[in-house]
């Protein structure tokens, strides 16, 4: 190491991830004025934000004029068993529209109503038509506008650079150092500010719809640099992951496909959700299937499908069904939209779902149901982070998008994660740009600790005969999959907080074969590292929650307990491991407080 | 293919050379390439270089050449291939390579950032943006491009002709000139553009490009043709020409 040459960059900010999140962040501090890089693990235009299907959850009113930011928020406060940071919601709930009309500015192509506005669906948790949307490819054309938009900009790119650790001056954030996958060589990068923007750790389970890149890097990163994080609990098990044939299992089926009439049933035929109706959500549901179906032409005199409840309750409902022997022989539920829609209408609002059932499972879903079941596909736990300015606890630290946590409290509504990227990207670009200016001096990096970093990335070259990494991936999956899955019991987690100690003392005789030069088994080594502190942040909150909640259910207390409404789990990272504490809530101000109190 | 035996030929080197390895295993249900790679990593050669994200063909970066077709290797079923088949994997040839299947793809992102960028027009008097969506129908069969490269992989212009990569921009470019010029608020001129620097005139429309492209784009059709008519109104059509002598008082360039 002490001999190796290693670039060295010098910004203002610098944005770690390239999804919506990061690419919105990077153009915000660009246009603030500041020298601002954008470093990504994949190509540009390839992160996860690319997969999300259904679309932007923007109140703009332009279906249903009575929408307002008022009802978002409500909306997205009660999808989140209202353990939400209140501002957080308010926030996003105000500027999601002025987001998507700026995607518009910049190129951006929506459905589109009969008056040429923008075209806005329905989703789960939602009480109107608020998505707006392109088909269900509405990631893909969310990022691509914003990737020729930071282009067209100028802001400087680091494609497939994988950022691993960040270093410090003792007071405040002042780097950043990885290695390009291409040629396996160190980089180093000096800056005043940093913004995470590095999206979740649900890599870590094995039925799952995340890529590679989900392995908790910016969790890790910001937790080792002694930020706090928080809710790290709640895991939102999507209901829908396909299930069949195994080799696709969990890949996504967008909740579209229920916004656009499609029905959970079971192997009895039966419309099982209007079994799992919780008292919570009594108030604003359908009680038949009479009024659900007529609730998706006429909002007003109809209440919702349980159908699209929020994630966390459609997921359970699905376990239990399997559980009870009603789910199929794969162990999964069925989803039909085939029989409730004309086939025309299926493959224009759903382009790729039909692509995707029809090449990879051999299902034709405008003639027959899809198979479906629950794969985990968001944390809404992560970095704590300050509501208006998305600023760590970290002098410098900034995160945005999935790595943050707060907005989406116990369980995140559909739709709301695109706006999410679009309204707090471009406040942690904002906000990271107004820290540099009034930042007066200079970082300073040290050496020593660059050193160190690099002998540690290195070390799975040392020796031979090692640990596969991806058998250790593996082991993790499982032990993830089996112990910290949808419905969770103390012995069990407490087993898998035993298997990931063993995994990180496993971790230190990890050897990797061949040369530096895009090697994927030391690639998967060292994002092997974060996996694990992410996976064992999870599991010490998920113990410290003794009640169920949102996307964390606990067998052994089954129930919402009212002394945890009022608390966030916060998890630090100190010399001996870490610390759980419970914290209280920010106090909601009383006109806010009213609108959660209306019924339906 | 189930529980089936395969025998797999993987392309495996970097920019000295380098050569197919036999691998032979088993394929479990529904397996597609992809997932026959990641298994010959996770067993036998933890060091293969490949690309993937989404595996759900909807981010374009695991492409590759299977038994020599430019396909994408996680849309790509291993039931298509006939029992005892042997299955060759090869890097996409047209751009340089990096390691295994992983090749520099910097071609298409330098290319990109030398387009005219969208300029849209102003707002309506109310404050919005009216588009019908009969209007926007064709734009959005452009914006389904997930950038896979498959067609600048296929295209005869750049895949044997280095000296050709220079002054030619490839069917994904056209396809996103084509998305830019035929958007509803753009007020962009990108002729000159499509006729010098992209290199529109170098292509003769031999549809490599749209048979290869796994969402079903009509680059030749859609794309590519009516921007050649685009560039023939501009600066070929007599009438056109004389109109605009008489207009402005100066000639095309």
């Amino acid at each position: 190491m002490a001999d190796e040459k290693y670039e060295t960059h010098e910004y203002d900010v610098m944005v770690i991830g390239a999804g919506g999140a990061g690419l919105r962040a990077a153009i915000e501090a660009s246009a603030q004025g500041v020298r601002t890089a954008l470093v990504c693990k994949s190509l540009l235009g390839k992160a996860h934000t690319v997969m999300a299907e259904g679309g932007i959850a923007a109140a703009m009113g332009n279906v249903y004029p009575e929408d307002n930011w008022t009802v978002h928020f409500r909306d997205t406060m009660r999808g989140g068993k209202l353990l939400n940071n209140w501002r957080m919601a308010q926030i996003h709930a105000q500027e999601a529209p002025d987001r998507v009309l700026e995607l518009e500015e910049w190129g951006a192509l929506f459905d589109r109503t009969k008056e040429g506005l923008i075209l806005q669906r329905d989703f789960g948790g939602h009480r109107y038509a608020r998505l707006a949307h392109v088909g269900d490819r509405t990631g893909l054309e969310m990022i691509r506008i914003l990737q020729q938009h930071a282009v067209h900009k100028g802001i400087d790119v680091y494609m497939e650079c994988n950022i691993q650790r960040l270093l410090t001056d003792g007071e405040r954030v002042s780097g950043a150092f990885g290695y390009w996958r291409e040629s396996g060589k160190f980089i180093l990068f000096k800056t005043k500010a940093v913004v995470l923007a590095t999206g979740g750790g649900g890599k870590a389970w094995k039925v799952t719809s995340n890529s590679w890149e989900y392995t908790g890097d910016g969790v890790t990163m910001a937790m080792d640099l002694g930020a706090d994080l928080m809710d790290m609990e709640f895991i939102q098990f999507h209901p829908t992951g396909m299930v069949w044939p195994p080799s696709v299992r969990g890949i996504l089926v967008t909740e579209g496909v229920r916004g656009d009439g499609g029905t959970l049933k079971n192997t009895k035929d039966e419309r099982f959700m209007f079994n799992y109706i919780p008292d919570f959500f009594k108030a604003e549901t359908a009680d038949t299937e009479k009024e659900a179906d007529a609730w998706y032409e006429d909002k007003r005199s109809n209440r919702r499908t349980p159908d699209l409840l929020p994630r966390d309750e459609v997921a359970r409902a699905i376990n239990s069904e399997v559980k009870a022997g009603r789910g199929t022989e794969h162990g999964g539920v069925y989803l039909d939209i085939a029989s409730r829609r004309p086939a025309e209408y299926i493959t224009r609002r759903l382009p790729s779902m039909y692509h995707q059932f029809k090449e990879l499972a051999d299902v034709d879903i405008t003639k027959e149901a899809m198979e479906v079941g629950p794969t985990c596909h968001y944390c809404m736990g992560g970095v704590r982070v300050d509501a208006d300015s998305t600023a760590t606890t970290v002098p410098g630290l900034f995160a945005a998008g999935e790595v943050a946590a707060g907005l989406h409290g116990a369980n995140r509504l559909g739709g709301n994660s695109l706006s999410d990227l679009l309204v707090f990207g471009r406040r942690a670009g904002l906000y990271a740009a107004q820290y540099v200016k009034s930042f007066k001096g200079n970082v300073s990096l040290n050496n020593d600790q660059v050193e160190k970093y690099g002998r540690e990335l290195l070390a799975p070259f040392d020796g031979k005969g090692g640990e596969n990494p991806y058998t250790l991936h593996q082991e993790l999956q499982d032990c993830m999959q089996n112990l910290v899955g949808i419905i969770r019991v103390e012995s069990e987690l407490k087993q898998a907080l035993e298997v990931i100690a063993r995994l990180k003392q496993r971790l230190r005789s990890v050897s990797v074969e061949g040369h530096r030069q895009y090697n994927t088994g030391w690639h998967l080594a060292l994002d092997l590292h974060s996996l694990l502190s992410f996976a064992e942040a999870a599991t010490v909150a998920a113990i410290e929650r003794k009640e169920s909640r949102g996307g964390h259910t606990r067998e052994d207390y089954p129930n919402p307990d009212p002394k945890f409404a009022k608390v966030n789990v916060v998890i630090r990272k100190n010399q001996d491991g870490l610390s759980v504490t419970q914290e209280p809530l920010p106090e909601i101000p009383g006109e806010l407080k009213k609108l959660l109190e209306e019924q339906k | 293919m189930a529980g089936q035996e395969v025998h797999m030929r993987v392309w495996r080197g970097d920019a000295n050379g380098g050569e197919f390895k036999d691998y032979r295993l088993t394929a479990g249900e529904g397996m597609v390439v992809l997932d026959i790679i990641h298994a010959i990593q996770a067993t036998q050669a933890n060091d293969l270089a490949v690309r993937w994200n989404c595996k759900a063909g909807k981010c374009g970066s695991c492409s590759a050449e299977v038994n020599g077709k430019p396909r994408l290797m996680c849309m790509t079923r291993m039931n298509t291939f006939e029992p005892g088949e042997t299955i060759t994997v090869a890097p996409i040839k047209t751009f340089p390579i990096i390691r295994d299947l992983v090749t520099d793809v910097s071609f298409n992102y330098e290319k990109a950032k030398s387009v005219p960028a969208f300029k849209p027009k102003p707002k309506e008097a109310d404050g919005t943006r009216r588009m019908f969506q009969e209007d926007i129908d064709r734009v959005q069969e452009f914006h389904k491009c997930i950038e896979c490269f498959l067609c600048q992989d296929v295209c005869h212009v750049i895949r044997d002709h280095e000296e050709n990569k220079q002054a030619f921009a490839g069917p994904r470019l056209f396809v996103r000139l084509a998305a830019l010029e035929m958007h509803p608020l753009d007020t962009n001129d990108r002729m000159d553009f499509i006729k010098q620097k992209a290199g529109l005139g170098l292509c003769n429309i031999t549809k490599c490009c749209t048979e290869v492209c796994p969402e079903h784009i009509h680059i030749t059709d859609n794309a590519i043709i009516p921007l050649k008519e685009r560039v023939v109104d501009r600066y070929y059509d007599p009438v056109a020409r004389l109109f605009r002598l008489f207009k402005t008082g100066t000639k095309d360039q």
